[in-house]
């Protein structure tokens, strides 16, 4: 926190390349010279053809996949470094939680790992049930809560230890349209009230102008940048989308990715 | 408790409606058509050799029982081992495998008469080998599985918590691993007993359930050869049943979600 400049920066992507199976037949360049700054506090959606790389840059910033070439830092640390330090939380299209745990003990095993006392994560994890409105369902196996119910989950487990970014794979993709939406806000509530910073995989055009501030649209084979849309449409609520200033922006958004797709 | 009992009733009601008709019909078959009893004698003389035998046959059940159970235990143990070990070095497993399959595919009973050979045809060694055989190639591959085919997700999620390859095994592996497992504990459970009498078969001791089979029908007395494959059954039966409840004690979670009224009743740990 000595430099309170580059503390408020969550997220620089600097210069990264990602090449697959590098040196071999089946070589991919999955990333090209991507640069990104992601500020603290900010809701940024990644939206993008299949193929364009998003679900990559997602790794890349959570140290899950190592850059080819250039770097990435997250709250000023090297992503392998914040990793090891756990200062993001992720959450996948697949609720990921695992079927053996009931729903308390899920949310409490990254707490478990950090090494938490039982006390403490009791505590913690009742709370973060609290904060995703499921309190009744702490004591249920993953399996016997409906899909939107598990992605909560998954969101609480994410949260539990208070992390200062949120790595977000399509976590809607697989839920119905009625759900996915109060999710969306679900969503939205949590991000206010917790001050989290989310980066955030979709490839839902009103989805991404929905949640956040900036849409970063990339283009596929190699993923590049191919434009940013700054977002702002103030304070979310169901009346939002029927809001023209929003299907303007899902408009400008969708041109974006008509753009990327007919290759300008 | 009352509704659970209940339920377990209307689970065991149909077949057991069907085993007691089954064996009414078998009892009337043979008395209305004449059929000699040397060919398929009635339900209720095997019972009567069954109670007459009984010594003989109580015996030969903790010979055989001995030699399925020691098998199993041994079996299984073998081939959870070796998939621990090829699941944390790849490479063997990758040489091992199809060995595995290959040997799996051999016929292990054909190897009883090689494995008295080996071990003695006195002694339980050579029966128990065939035995071990049998259980360990379904129980090494089933595990080895269970540990491998994880989700991604579930991994990428626990490197996400910068958690090492132990935790991730103890964390994710196993538990994955256990349905696997069982699955296969369920299958060599009354293959055990199956592998011990054909063992038997192949000669040794005269006590044991397969000799007293083969011994009785040379002596034409096929009443009580019959009487001891009930007896074989019960002892198959009654492993594949301890399966079945290690399989449920070890999985609570699963036991759960088979359980209806737990969806509507949130309870907690």
């Amino acid at each position: 926190m000595s430099n309170p400049v580059l503390a408020e920066k969550a997220v620089v992507v600097d210069g990264v390349d990602k090449v697959f199976n590098v040196g071999s037949d089946s070589e991919v360049e999955a990333l090209s010279d991507i640069n990104l700054t992601v500020e603290a506090g900010e809701f940024v959606s990644l939206i993008g053809p299949s193929g364009c790389g998003k679900s990559t840059l997602l790794r890349l910033i959570g140290d899950l996949l190592a850059p080819t070439t250039g770097a990435l830092t997250v709250f000023g640390k090297s992503a392998h470094e914040a990793r090891l330090n756990q200062d993001y939380g992720m959450v996948f299209q697949h609720s990921g939680l695992f079927d053996w745990r009931r729903v308390l003990a899920n949310i409490e095993l990254p707490l478990e790992l950090r090494g938490w006392s039982k006390a403490d994560r009791s505590a913690r994890s009742a709370e973060m049930l609290g904060l995703v409105r499921l309190e009744d369902f702490g004591g249920h196996y993953p399996r016997q809560l409906s899909g939107g119910m598990q992605q909560r989950v998954s969101i609480a487990r994410a949260l539990s230890f208070q992390p200062k970014l949120l790595l977000m794979d399509e976590p809607f993709g697989a839920l119905d349209e009625m759900t996915r939406e109060h999710m969306q806000l679900e969503l939205l509530r949590i991000w206010r009230e917790t001050h989290t910073t989310v980066v955030f995989v979709t490839h839902s055009v009103p989805e991404s102008a929905f949640l956040s501030n900036r849409v970063v649209v990339l283009s596929p084979r190699p993923g590049r940048i191919h434009s940013v849309v700054d977002v702002d449409l103030g304070e979310r609520s169901d009346d939002t989308r029927q809001d023209p200033a929003f299907f303007a922006k899902a408009t400008e958004i969708r041109e974006a990715l008509r753009a990327v797709e007919s290759g300008e | 408790m009352v509704r659970r009992v209940r339920g377990q009733i209307s689970v065991l009601g149909p077949p057991i409606t069907v085993g007691v008709v089954g064996l009414l019909l078998w009892e009337a078959f043979v008395r209305g058509f004449g059929i000699r009893e040397f060919l398929l004698p009635r339900p209720t003389s095997i019972m009567e050799e069954l109670v007459d035998n009984w010594p003989v046959l109580r015996h030969a059940i903790w010979e055989t029982g001995w030699i399925a159970v020691s098998g199993l235990l041994i079996g299984i143990m073998a081939g959870v081992a070796l998939a621990f070990v090829t699941t944390r070095f790849r490479t063997l497993e990758e040489g091992l495998t199809p060995l595995a399959v290959v040997v799996n595919a051999t016929p292990i009973v054909a190897l009883a008469p090689i494995f008295n050979a080996w071990f003695g045809i006195t002694g339980t060694l050579s029966n128990q080998a065939v035995v071990i055989a049998v259980v360990f190639f379904p129980v090494f591959i089933n595990t080895s599985r269970g540990l491998t085919e994880v989700h991604p997700d579930e991994i990428e999620l626990m490197r996400s918590y910068a958690a090492s390859e132990w935790t991730i095994l103890r964390e994710v592996r196993i538990p994955n691993a256990l349905p696997f497992f069982a699955n296969s504990l369920r299958l060599v459970a009354p293959l055990s007993v199956i592998a011990a009498i054909v063992a038997e078969y192949f000669g040794g001791p005269q006590d044991r359930i397969g000799n007293v089979i083969t011994s009785n029908v040379a002596f034409v007395r096929y009443d009580v050869a019959w009487a001891a494959i009930a007896v074989a059954s019960a002892l198959g039966l009654t492993l594949f049943a301890v399966a079945l409840i290690v399989e449920r004690a070890s999985m609570p979670w699963r036991a759960a979600m088979g359980d209806s009224e737990y969806t509507t009743t949130p309870g907690r740990e």
